[in-house]
């Protein structure tokens, strides 16, 4: 018995868990679904704008329009690499 | 006034059919003219689901054609006269579905029926999209796992944004949550979402609790709805639905862990 309840004990959460991810997951979903059509298409310029300076991945910027009150916010956050990192993938 | 009713979930193997034929047996059971048809063109289901795969001669897809009128391509179920079952087709393409043909047949299916229930196939894509385009009510069927309840919500958007009623500006699509496949003794041992947390995350009303049980594979094999199985507790959980879905408010059953008797706490484990 209590070799069984060891077992159940390691499994117990794991739906927790699924209902965590897919808290954000959903929130996040509904945000993009929410968002104005021009996002993707900004984003993807403005990806095209800073890497005629800095390559950057696609992933490393994310574009954020939310509402607050009766005002927008419209959040850019870019993740500059360092400058060791890219050229040390490309090499040896 | 007629109600047209999509069955959709966005992932497969979920129980739409299995939804599809027990909420339209239960809606003409309890003597509303009532209609279901297959939306999955290629992958013909329910038929085999209400049993009467034999006596398919005309489908959905030659009466969008013209090649049959609605009364040849339509079976009457033998166990419930109300209940009228539109098979899709086999063999043509989904993209017969055309918006125009699909609305005309609609058209005239409103006629004469209280109900249409639309069986519509896994996915987002076409056949998926006309089976939800001209609903009035939408029941999302969703299993308690984390790839279900994504691909609901993302179903309630293509819903919100998608119909004909939204293109038309008129009061959104009623949509209602069905969560099948439950099974209490995994929630209550944490491995399963509980109903309540579904909920919550998709934030629909919900219709009703399947629980997993082996009625719905008997119940298939047998090409009988499992409502008619109404010893079962998915026939009636089923029921329930059905009640819930025409008004009637019924607590949730199901949904704790039903305690064993003697010989099955003996023998069990």
């Amino acid at each position: 018995m209590g070799l069984l309840n060891y077992f159940r004990s390691s499994r117990r959460g794991s739906a927790s868990v699924a209902k965590e991810r897919l808290q954000i997951l959903v929130a996040h979903d509904r945000i993009e679904r929410d968002s104005p059509s021009y996002l993707p298409m900004m984003q993807k310029e403005l990806l095209a704008v800073i890497r005629k300076y800095v390559e950057v991945d696609q992933d490393a910027i994310s574009v954020n329009l939310e509402q607050d009150g009766n005002q927008e916010i419209l959040e850019l956050n870019i993740i500059l690499p360092e400058h060791s990192s890219p050229k040390q993938a490309v090499g040896s | 006034m007629t109600r047209i009713i999509v069955v959709t979930s966005g992932k497969g193997g979920v129980g739409k059919t299995t939804t599809s034929a027990a909420v339209a047996m239960g809606l003409a059971q309890r003597g509303h003219r009532t209609v279901v048809i297959d939306f999955d063109v290629g992958l013909r289901n329910i038929d085999l689901i209400m049993g009467c795969e034999r006596r398919v001669v005309y489908d959905f897809i030659n009466v969008i054609n013209g090649e049959a009128n609605i009364n040849q391509a339509m079976i009457r179920d033998k166990r419930c006269n109300d209940l009228y079952i539109l098979p899709t087709s086999q063999t043509k393409d989904k993209e017969a579905l055309t918006k125009k043909g699909v609305g005309k047949v609609l058209d005239e299916l409103s006629e004469s029926f209280d109900y249409i229930v639309c069986d519509s196939p896994a996915g987002i894509e076409h056949g998926a999209k006309m089976a939800m385009y001209f609903a009035d009510d939408a029941i999302v069927v969703t299993n308690p796992e984390v790839s279900s309840v994504r691909d609901s919500d993302r179903m309630l958007g293509i819903l919100a944004s998608k119909s004909r009623r939204a293109e038309n500006n008129q009061e959104p699509i009623k949509e209602y949550l069905l969560l099948t496949r439950y099974s209490p003794q995994r929630v209550k041992q944490g491995e399963m979402l509980h109903v309540d947390d579904v909920q919550e995350i998709l934030s629909l009303h919900l219709l009703g609790v399947i629980p997993e049980s082996q009625a719905v594979l008997s119940a298939s094999n047998a090409g009988k709805p499992v409502i008619l199985d109404d010893k079962s507790d998915a026939g009636e959980a089923y029921a329930d639905v059905v009640e819930r879905y025409l008004g009637q408010e019924l607590p949730h059953r199901f949904l704790e862990v039903q305690r064993k008797g003697l010989l099955g706490r003996l023998f069990g484990g």
